[in-house]
């Protein structure tokens, strides 16, 4: 009976928890992408970059707040910065959307064109970033690291493997389900969530009903700036904060959405799991767990992988192509990317 | 008219030989200064520079030349824009040198590409990986770090030398992680260790917990962790320490510096590690001028490339040509006795001996000594983090 506790935890401690955790930050930024997409009807390449812009100010108000003095104890300080990241960055967004996106809105151009403005707007930003707070990896978050160590989880339950919980990885699940309660209460309940969902259906018709596209765009961006800051602090918070990673973050956070299905705010979701649990528990090597839970003459001598680490991307890609060849729209059915 | 042509054209020859004499000869600085190693870069440039301000300011150098630095990117991972700028470099920019590359796969690709075919001399100041000692390379490709070969080597005395006989490996997927985890792993074996995994990790990848799993399942009492420090390197300490996979970490010469203290904290203390460096009055000066021009003379791989700086240079002086093809020789020469021993700072002093038709002995900041294909023999520094701080057990 230890024996089987032994396994789960094991399992719990190296694949539930950090995929539970990754999958929440992927979602957050997935939700963003879909939100551009439904809406706006192009894909914003340059999410990962707005992530890193975020979070950039996030640290920069951080670092102001513990300088003054300011911290919240336990929690760490990026919280409070969080708002202000929040803001900046949609200001940055509808910045971006008056000096670029409209221009091509207004002529009705095609997806493509949009996508392809929005990689500029990647270089730009990229090199924001790193011109303000450098290329470097940061460190940004305080107060207490962990919930439960390990160390003393053993020692507490007497178990002989141990459990940790950190901080950073808590606060994304409580704020993760916050975040996308909140939205999907504002998509199904008010006036603007409903008029953002007629616009995503079918523009002609949503504005023919007098609904202001430009207002629900520019309150679009403004979500989209918050999901994604929030999700590129979380982010930092548990991994900590460099640009190429953030730059990088773009391909699994485009693979969760697709799946899912673009345009579709539940398959944003479901998507950031499906990618973060298949990434770490596909090439999760079974040897400890099944040495917990098989008899002792059954006992592996290898490392029982079903696949070598060295192929996790492969796997949220082979996926990938699964789904767009047998379900183009996505699980949840978006739109055709 | 004719008398007025011919007048012209006796001008213009008189102008292009007196160019020849004092010419202003271009160096090359091919680094990542985007990519993996981004934050290393900028301090390895500063490096080099200093040694060609030092050196062009001397107004020794070859009757007075001036030298002036051309950067590039290398990028660190992509081959192609690697090779894109160092040709660049060469054709358009007509540099007669190059300081480079950093990062063992696009030298690789630089070396065979651009300099075999241009003819150019290139001094690696951090390009590690062991297949870099048998590629053809014309006698034009040098470097000041040593060969991983050696690396695995240190290393298994390091670890053996604390009692730990069972290890995991993780290493970046490029040619510096895997040369140096192969080599690390054959002489630990023959060292009577064992190595419970050997397994890759990618760089700049958004999450490494199942790298962390499947690490943690083999086991061990230590991890070797041959990556970057602000890249895969940092994400699976910072993981393994979350999980509680591993609490003690091998540090080879890419993970390494000050940053990574600063990222984990006290956690990491107790982990140890090695990586190039030399016990010589060379590295004590190199980090009093960076401290003098404003850089980290201290940072991995500065005092490297302030050498291969300072190795072109002087060959050329020693050749009296800045011509690739006329001082490719000379490099061996001025690195290795007999000759007076020149230290950074001194490279005035080098430019008027070598005029003056004497020999240099070049130990530079790094105490360059080049072996075999034109590589460093490789001396490291065995050092260990205490109270968060990188501190020196000794050198070997």
């Amino acid at each position: 009976m230890e024996d089987l506790l032994n396994a789960v935890i094991v399992l719990c401690n190296f694949v539930m928890i950090p995929a539970i955790a990754y999958g929440s930050q992927l979602a957050l930024g997935a939700l963003g992408v879909t939100l551009v997409y439904g809406v706006l009807r192009f894909s914003n390449f340059a999410h990962g970059d707005t992530m890193a812009f975020g979070t950039m100010i996030t640290i920069l108000v951080t670092r102001w707040l513990q300088s003054v003095g300011l911290t919240l104890g336990s929690l760490p300080t990026a919280l409070i910065g969080l708002p202000i990241g929040i803001a900046a960055t949609a200001v940055l967004l509808l910045g971006t959307d008056r000096v670029v996106y409209r221009f091509y809105r207004l002529r009705k151009s095609d997806p493509i064109i949009f996508t392809i403005s929005s990689v500029g707007v990647m270089f730009v930003l990229n090199g924001l970033v790193r011109l303000v707070i450098g290329p470097e990896h940061q460190r940004f978050s305080d107060g207490a690291r962990f919930v439960i160590r390990a160390r003393e989880f053993k020692e507490i339950t007497g178990f002989s493997e141990g459990f940790s919980i950190n901080v950073p990885q808590s606060i994304t699940v409580i704020l993760t389900l916050i975040a996308v309660a909140s939205l999907f209460w504002f998509m199904k309940q008010t006036r603007t969530g409903k008029s953002m969902r007629a616009l995503a259906d079918n523009e002609d018709l949503a504005t023919l009903c007098g609904i202001n596209a430009e207002r629900v765009v520019a309150i679009t961006w403004i979500i989209a700036a918050a999901l994604t800051t929030t999700a590129g602090v979380l982010y930092g918070l548990d991994k900590g904060f460099k640009p190429f990673t953030y730059f990088q973050l773009l391909l699994p956070i485009f693979a969760a959405a697709i799946v899912g299905g673009l345009g579709n705010p539940l398959g944003a979701i479901a998507g950031g799991f499906i990618i973060s649990f298949s990434e770490i528990s596909i090439t999760y090597a079974f040897k400890k767990f099944l040495g917990y839970v098989l008899p002792q003459s059954l006992q592996p001598e290898h490392l029982v992988q079903l696949l070598s680490t060295d192929y996790k991307l492969a796997v949220s890609f082979a996926i990938l192509v699964l789904v767009l060849l047998f379900k183009p729209t996505g699980i949840f059915r978006g739109r055709a990317p | 008219m004719k008398k007025y042509l011919r007048l012209v054209t006796g001008l213009t020859l008189v102008m292009v030989a007196a160019g020849t004499n004092a010419a202003n000869v271009q160096l090359g600085i091919i680094l990542g200064f985007t990519g993996p190693i981004e934050s290393l870069t900028p301090q390895m440039s500063a490096g080099a520079e200093l040694a060609i301000k030092e050196a062009s300011g001397s107004g020794l150098f070859l009757d007075g030349s001036s030298i002036t630095a051309v950067k590039a990117d290398s990028t660190c991972i992509d081959s192609a824009a690697a090779t894109a700028a160092a040709e660049r470099l060469v054709t358009a920019d007509r540099v007669q040198g190059i300081i480079g590359a950093d990062c063992s796969g696009v030298t690789g690709a630089i070396l065979q590409q651009v300099v075999r075919p241009n003819g150019i001399v290139m001094i690696s100041p951090s390009a590690t990986s062991p297949g870099l000692s048998t590629a053809e390379d014309d006698g034009l490709f040098f470097r000041t770090a040593p060969s991983d070969a050696r690396q695995g080597e240190v290393m298994t005395g390091v670890i053996m030398d604390r009692g730990i006989k069972q290890v995991a490996v993780t290493y970046t997927n490029n040619d510096y992680g895997k040369g140096l985890a192969d080599a690390f792993e054959s002489a630990f074996r023959v060292a009577g260790g064992e190595v419970t995994i050997s397994a890759s990790h990618e760089d700049g990848k958004a999450d490494y917990a199942s790298e962390i799993g499947a690490l943690a399942s083999a086991g061990g009492e230590a991890l070797v962790v041959a990556g970057y420090l602000d890249q895969g390197g940092l994400g699976i300490i910072q993981g393994s320490l979350d999980a509680d996979a591993f609490s003690t970490f091998v540090l080879p010469d890419g993970m390494i510096g000050e940053a990574l203290v600063e990222a984990i904290g006290p956690d990491l203390d107790g982990s140890f590690g090695q990586h190039p460096s030399a016990q010589g009055p060379g590295a004590a000066m190199i980090a009093k001028l960076g401290q003098e021009n404003g850089f980290n003379g201290d940072s991995p791989f500065v005092a490297e490339s302030y050498d291969a700086a300072a190795l072109i240079i002087l060959a050329m002086q020693a050749a009296g040509s800045s011509d690739s093809m006329a001082y490719q020789q000379k490099v061996m020469e001025v690195a290795n006795a007999p000759g007076e021993k020149i230290y950074p700072g001194d490279l005035a002093k080098a430019l008027q001996i070598l005029q003056d038709g004497g020999e240099v002995d070049y130990d530079g900041a790094s105490a360059v000594e080049l072996i075999g294909p034109g590589e460093s023999a490789g001396n490291y520094r065995e050092i260990e983090v205490k109270d968060s701080a990188i501190t020196t057990v000794r050198y070997r």
